[in-house]
């Protein structure tokens, strides 16, 4: 087992799900996908963490019999991944407990949807008539032009 | 062993890719679950055997759990073929 190569392969998987997670994160249409990117961006940063703290010639950090073992892994970042994991899945359950609450409000989990219908939403509730243009001139017409000059110009 | 991680990480990526691409919204949720399994074993190799205990348990039995259950809240718990929408409804009531 070549170290080099070992670490490219950690390091280059923890990076693709990251960057798999994040490009559905971003990309995804559906509000339930864009959940499971979640998920899996954070198994990425969890493995991350563990790669950072591994040596390859050491043992797990677990002092047996009173032995304390002259190489051990890291053990700082495997304490805070075991608590990454916890929080992590207490974020799974409150961001699917929100997306609950979107799917009662609005009847759909389309990003687009939703969107437009936020949008209307919050047009109604300030007032506006979305079926305004944003270019037109606001307020009335101007005065009608007096008779003299739409009938006739000055020199008749 | 490098062999070994590099078949588990390619199969991660490859359950990651398909979580993105599937339309069937429970087999997103299995591959999601299959990358949390996947991790489970690498952390084993990596000498991290708690932070492996956990994320199987709370991971990928807890994980799968809630996202099934919410499937069944959200009315996205329809098998191949089932395009019925009265059949949605029922989850939504349940």
């Amino acid at each position: 087992m070549s170290d080099p190569e070992l670490h490219w392969l950690l390091y280059g998987g923890a990076i693709g799900l990251i960057v798999i997670g994040a490009a559905g994160i971003v990309m995804g249409k559906h509000l339930f996908r864009i959940i499971l990117a979640l998920a899996i961006a954070e198994a990425g940063a969890n493995l991350m963490l563990v790669v950072a703290g591994l040596r390859p010639d050491a043992v797990a950090p677990i002092i047996t019999g009173g032995m304390i073992p002259e190489q051990m892994v890291d053990p700082v970042p495997q304490a805070m991944v075991l608590t990454a994991i916890v929080i992590g899945v207490g974020i799974q359950a409150l961001v699917l407990s929100l997306a609950i609450r979107v799917y009662k409000a609005y009847g759909t989990l389309d990003m687009r949807e939703i969107r437009l219908k936020m949008a209307a939403d919050i047009d109604a509730e300030a007032g506006v008539d979305d079926e305004v243009s944003q270019e037109g001139p606001a307020g009335e017409r101007p005065l009608e032009l007096p008779d003299a000059v739409t009938s006739g110009g000055p020199g008749q | 062993m490098i062999w070994l991680l590099g078949l588990l990480i390619g199969m991660m990526l490859a359950a990651a890719i398909a979580v993105l691409v599937l339309e069937n919204h429970i087999a997103a949720v299995a591959a999601t679950s299959i990358v949390s399994l996947a991790l489970s074993v690498v952390f084993v190799l990596l000498r991290a055997p708690d932070v492996a205990m956990t994320e199987a348990a709370v991971g990928a039995g807890l994980s799968s759990l809630i996202l099934a259950l919410s499937l069944r809240r959200l009315g996205l718990w329809q098998i191949e073929g089932d395009k019925h929408p009265e059949i949605a409804k029922e989850g939504v009531d349940a």
